[in-house]
């Protein structure tokens, strides 16, 4: 048994908050420089840019790459031989979010109910997931999430006599309704399989990986690869002005599902798609 | 073609001439407000209550700033999701309000209530709110400071890079890009 006390877990979340607000992740930052090269129209050109530049401002002035410093959501990998000590552990996560929402003067963009709306003004609480894994150590990463692109995301039930085409189309289709209002270009989680709320955590989770980096089953992979072409000739471009670049990137994770069911749920991101990580 | 530089109030004349996908540098002082000050403002209009905010030619920028480090004026400051201000933004028009500032396209309604009252839409570039908050030389809460970071805040800015949305005459810059793609 190896013993963590969980105000360490408290200290790394307050970390990866300020890295996650303050760093672009340095995927996407590569996919925004390659981006620029490839985009043909000035406008489009000139708002990647700004993008780029606004991401090494915020960088180097420790100020939030977005106004919105988002909904905290922090996955948990526990290794099983890990005892953990020294008090709960959301409330260790919590007040990692709270401690590191004051330090580095972020917004606080959460309120304590879906009708009740009074502002908790900590930003928590955060959304957590755990999951238990073989090993000795606990692997913490924390995104804070946008909802100019999150109220965009869309999940549906497919038959599972349904088409990869058809789930393209659905695809296609939430990235046209998301259109400008996610700040393009966009990155997309998807994730396929599961049940219902399974589908949906997938799809958060496939924005983890790095923009750029395929997934390992080759029809999978092949999927992102024409999603990615088919939307990206959409022409809705960066901040849905025109251009190449309507998505940087797009991945899928599938799981085991029902004959009966085929789940499938879109996560949309911004180009401010942010996140940090760290093993303890 | 280089940005036209204007300056608030925003009356009709001062924004008579630009056209939709112009870009422009905007000075002067503008207020925040998101969804629940509109919800706000709009009960005092429906109630007949004075509403505390001179609108007559004024910008109201769809934002929630992240709060000022000490030493700076705000912190990061990009724009919000417009389209969730619609139903209330055409009640503001015909009481003067001059332009707003925020992000994505706007309902028929909005683009209608725009060319009657000959004001002005202009979108600023979402999630560059570092880039913005460089632009922006003071910022207080003036109202609903119970709100937080939805609070109305009175901004002054500097030479604030935005580009016109949708122009006086009802121009639309996202019909424009659409036929573009066509
Ligand atoms: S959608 Fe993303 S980039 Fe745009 S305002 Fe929201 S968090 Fe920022």
């Amino acid at each position: 048994m190896r013993e963590i006390n969980v105000s360490k877990i408290k200290d790394a979340v307050a970390e990866l908050c300020l890295k996650a607000n303050f760093e672009l992740r340095r995927d996407v930052l590569k996919s925004l420089k390659t981006a620029v090269a490839k985009e043909k129209n000035p406008r489009a050109k000139n708002i990647l840019k700004a993008i780029i530049d606004n991401a090494r401002l915020a960088r180097t002035k420790r100020i939030a790459i977005c106004q919105d410093t988002g909904m905290v959501i922090v996955h948990l990998e526990i290794g099983q031989n890990v005892a953990l000590r020294g008090g709960a552990l959301k409330g260790a996560v919590n007040a990692g979010v709270a401690e590191a929402y004051r330090k580095g003067y972020l917004r606080k963009s959460i309120v304590s109910g879906a009708l009740f709306r009074e502002n908790t003004k900590t930003n928590t609480p955060a959304v957590i997931y755990v999951d238990i894994v073989d090993g000795n150590n606990v692997k913490i990463s924390v995104s804070p999430k946008g909802f100019g692109s999150e109220n965009k995301s869309a999940i549906k039930m497919f038959k599972p006599t349904d088409s990869a085409d058809e789930i393209k189309e659905f695809v296609i289709d939430v990235v046209k309704k998301a259109g400008p209002d996610a700040c393009p270009p966009m990155v997309l989680g998807i994730g396929m399989g599961g049940t219902f709320e399974r589908c949906a955590y997938l799809a958060k989770k496939a924005l983890l990986r790095p923009v750029g980096k395929r997934s390992r089953q080759r029809h999978i992979a092949r999927l992102e690869t024409e999603l990615e072409r088919a939307i990206n000739s959409l022409g809705i471009g960066p901040m849905g002005l025109g251009g190449k670049t309507t998505v940087l990137g797009v991945n899928v994770l599938e799981e085991p599902t029902h004959i009966a069911g085929l789940p499938v749920a879109v996560n949309v991101s911004c180009h401010a798609t942010r996140s940090a990580e760290k093993t303890l | 073609m280089k940005p036209v530089k204007i300056k608030t109030p925003l009356t009709k004349q001062a924004v008579a001439f630009l056209r939709a996908g112009d870009e422009v540098l905007l000075s002067g002082t503008i207020f925040t407000a998101r969804d629940i000050a509109h919800k706000r403002l709009h009960d005092m209009i429906a109630k007949g209550h004075p509403i505390p905010l001179k609108l007559t030619d004024a910008v109201i920028y769809y934002a929630g700033p992240a709060p000022a480090r000490p030493g700076r004026a705000i912190g990061s400051c990009g724009p919000t999701t417009s389209s969730r201000m619609d139903s209330f933004t055409p009640e503001l028009l015909r009481l003067g309000l001059g332009g707003m500032i925020g992000k994505g396209g706007r309902s028929p309604e909005v683009r209608a209530a725009i060319k009657k009252y000959r004001r002005i839409y202009f979108i600023a570039i979402g999630g560059i709110g570092a880039l913005l908050a460089e632009r922006v030389i003071s910022a207080k809460p003036v109202l609903f400071s119970d709100l937080g970071p939805e609070a109305i805040y009175k901004m002054e800015v500097v030479d604030f890079p935005i580009i016109v949305g949708i122009d006086s005459k009802g121009n639309d810059i996202y019909d424009q890009a659409r036929r573009k793609k066509k």
